[in-house]
């Protein structure tokens, strides 16, 4: 958990602390480890019981019907990692679907709409950041305010649903670029640089290491002179740019802006998220955890389905599975604080 | 006056009064009440009535938020209630009889009261955030009430069952002596018993009140179990409302709205000190709020959008920045700089007024 802020300065604790240090490093591995080994025995055991379970075109419908939530997810955990959570990006998904549904209808062209679709999900982002940092309102409250605002303006766009006939928009999800059984569509394609960029960001990038930073310590962040306020609003518009392009996807993906769309949705992209390994106390977490609890939400919806199950035991199953993680995840960070 | 002006009710109070102003002035007849067969009719009587599910679950909530915690499954409990107590009347063999629909009720209550309990194990025992630990369920519960209804939305006819909602007493619905019922119970329990001091206690700062000897496992443990208990009769209202168990509908986003009456209320998110009075208030002026939106013809789903800029609104005034702002600019105009900053806004504009 504090892994960002462990600093020895006594000479003969230098190697000690490089130890515990690797150790620590290794110790927030475990989560994503976890995710992984579940992902796995749960495709075995899928595999084991239906006969024909993990099929090529199985897991490629894996990313392209999961697309929506991965982009979602990746920028969630950014927000998680510095400590918070951002409830909106639900309504702001189906706000910003909404929004290029009727702007397609009345005729504005998709290159104009597209870059719209960002913007918006940036002004709910930075609406939302500027509330939390600058005038300290709770993460929760303050994107709380971001979805009520979001829902209620997909109404003000729309009452009904508005259906999409844009061509290249629904093209992003009629392509199937692949051989064989194995198919991607443009969506996936873009899920998947979108989760790459922000793995790459997270890793490498000084803004990166700052929302780690954060999530370690905001105090001591900002003592070290890290661009603290920056960072804290800048995630925030991630996670909302984000939105606008998992709004993309699913306008795509269902053919129509809805305003009922997504809801619940921020609620599945924390549960996996944090089923991926990151906690929610920041600090901790993996951009590839991410991606792997998309993947074990996915796996769970599409077993469900293969069993013909009551669609209920979704939301139970994906309880009990976010149950567990969190107490695996509180043992290892009491864990680690003995240490 | 200066203390009632200095009172930290006077913002929720005067915008309760602002709303209902605004109503009269728009509509004359928002204030009048009619007699029809000794029963009382109204805009007002309807906010009495139309707001108890929404009050029970407030004031559970309100003692969650004091604890220093929140709670996100009392929409999910109030579905696994109503879930319960219909599935019990719809199979039984006399469901027009006055016990078995005592027997439904309590059945779901009790279940509720599990489930709340359940939170309070996550949260005292072993230890995760609130907001978590309620997820879960929120997440899991509409499942687990689909399951019980076998995935239908159960629907009765049972004529006791139906009172609770639609039913009269001395002229008011009934469903507002189930408020004031909750209301003074709970304003017992927490001013006349240690356990609002020991709640506040906890909220302000666990470790000291541990040091000092307070039980805080099993305060925040039971405070849950009290939110769940209110939440299951809340459901048991809603359900008898619209005579179903509409588990997907069923309290859908009213965490939301409990969170927002106690916050209205004046109760701070960051735990301790708590209002049961402020949230009273804060449940009046969310469904008048919502009347308003109605009668003024913009459809109701797009109350969100005034509700967000109501959290807004009544976040920034919390907010210390804009509490030096204001201070700032009293000091230009010459008047004595605000001796405490760190009170509500309240405060600093109570004094002004008062100068």
């Amino acid at each position: 958990m504090r892994n960002t802020n462990t600093v020895d300065v006594t000479p003969t604790g230098t190697i000690k602390s490089g130890m515990r240090r690797k150790m620590k490093a290794r110790l927030s591995w475990i989560p994503v480890l976890a995710a992984l080994a579940i992902l796995i025995l749960m495709l075995i055991g899928g595999q084991v019981h239906f006969g024909s379970f993990v099929t090529p075109g199985m897991l490629s419908s894996l990313l392209v019907d999961n697309a929506y939530l991965v982009v979602l997810a990746a920028g969630m955990t950014f927000v998680i990692l510095t400590g918070g959570i951002d409830l909106s990006v639900g309504s702001v998904m189906a706000f910003t679907g909404m929004l290029a549904a009727k702007l397609l209808s009345v005729g504005v062209p998709v290159a104009v709409v597209i870059p719209l679709m960002l913007v918006a999900g940036a002004l709910f982002g930075t609406m939302i950041g500027v509330l939390v940092h600058f005038f300290d309102v709770q993460p929760f409250i303050a994107s709380l305010a971001g979805m009520f605002l979001a829902r209620g303006l997909c109404f003000v766009v729309s009452l009904e649903a508005i259906q999409v006939k844009d061509p290249f928009v629904l093209g992003l999800e009629s392509a199937r670029l692949g051989s064989g059984d194995w198919y991607i569509t443009p969506t996936g394609i873009i899920a998947l640089i979108v989760i790459a960029i922000a793995a790459w960001v997270l890793a490498y990038t000084r803004f990166g290491r700052t929302v780690y930073a954060i999530g370690g310590n905001e105090q001591s962040a900002r003592l070290m002179g890290l661009a603290v306020a920056r960072s804290k609003i800048l995630v925030y518009v991630v996670s909302g740019v984000c939105a606008g392009i998992a709004g993309l996807i699913f306008t795509s993906y269902t053919a129509a802006g809805y305003s009922l769309n997504g809801i619940g949705t921020e609620l599945d992209t924390i549960a996996a998220v944090v089923i991926g390994g990151t906690l929610l106390t920041g600090g901790s977490g993996y951009m590839v955890g991410s991606l792997i609890g998309v993947f074990v939400y996915g796996v769970i919806k599409t077993a469900i389905t293969y069993l013909g199950a009551d669609a209920s035991w979704e939301r139970i199953s994906i309880g009990i599975l976010l149950l567990a993680f969190v107490v695996v995840q509180r043992f290892i960070v009491a864990r680690a604080n003995r240490n | 006056m200066t203390r009632f002006f200095r009172s930290r009710l006077i913002w929720p109070m005067g915008a309760l009064f602002a709303l209902v102003l605004l109503n009269t002035i728009s509509r004359p007849s928002f204030l009048s009440i009619t007699v029809k067969n000794g029963q009382l009719y109204g805009s007002i009587i309807d906010i009495l009535r139309d707001s108890a599910p929404l009050m029970l679950v407030a004031l559970g909530m309100t003692l969650v938020i004091a604890t220093r915690g929140i709670d996100l499954s009392v929409g999910a409990v109030m579905a696994i209630s109503g879930a319960v107590a219909l599935q019990i009347i719809s199979k039984s063999t006399s469901p027009n009889r006055i016990g078995t629909v005592l027997i439904a009720i309590g059945i779901g209550v009790f279940i509720t009261l599990l489930f709340g309990l359940w939170n309070g194990f996550l949260v005292a025992v072993v230890g995760i955030q609130p907001i978590i630990a309620t997820l879960v369920l929120m997440l899991g519960g509409r499942g687990i009430a689909l399951l019980i209804t076998g995935g239908f939305i159960t629907t009765i006819t049972s004529s006791p069952y139906a009172q609770m909602a639609q039913g009269h007493l001395l002229g008011l619905p009934l469903a507002f002596f189930f408020s004031v019922g909750a209301i003074a119970i709970i304003g017992l329990l927490v001013r006349r018993t240690a356990l609002g001091v020991l709640t506040e206690s906890v909220g302000i700062n666990p470790s000291a009140s541990r040091l000092a000897g307070v039980r805080s496992r099993g305060i925040i443990w039971s405070i849950y179990g009290i939110s769940g208990l209110l939440a299951g009769l809340a459901g048991i209202l809603y359900s008898s409302n619209i005579m179903a168990a509409d588990s997907n509908n069923a309290g859908f986003l009213i965490e939301l709205d409990a969170i927002l009456a106690v916050v209205l209320g004046g109760t701070s998110l960051r735990g301790g000190k708590f209002t049961l009075s402020g949230t009273v208030i804060g449940v009046f002026i969310i469904q008048t709020l919502t009347s308003t939106i109605t009668f003024l013809g913009v459809p109701p789903a797009v109350t969100p959008v005034f509700k967000a800029i109501v959290v807004i609104l009544v976040c920034l005034s919390q907010s210390s920045r804009v509490r030096q702002w204001l201070g700032r600019i009293r000091h230009l105009r010459g008047a004595k700089p605000p001796i405490r900053l760190s009170g509500l806004e309240t405060e600093v504009l109570a004094e002004r007024k008062s100068v």
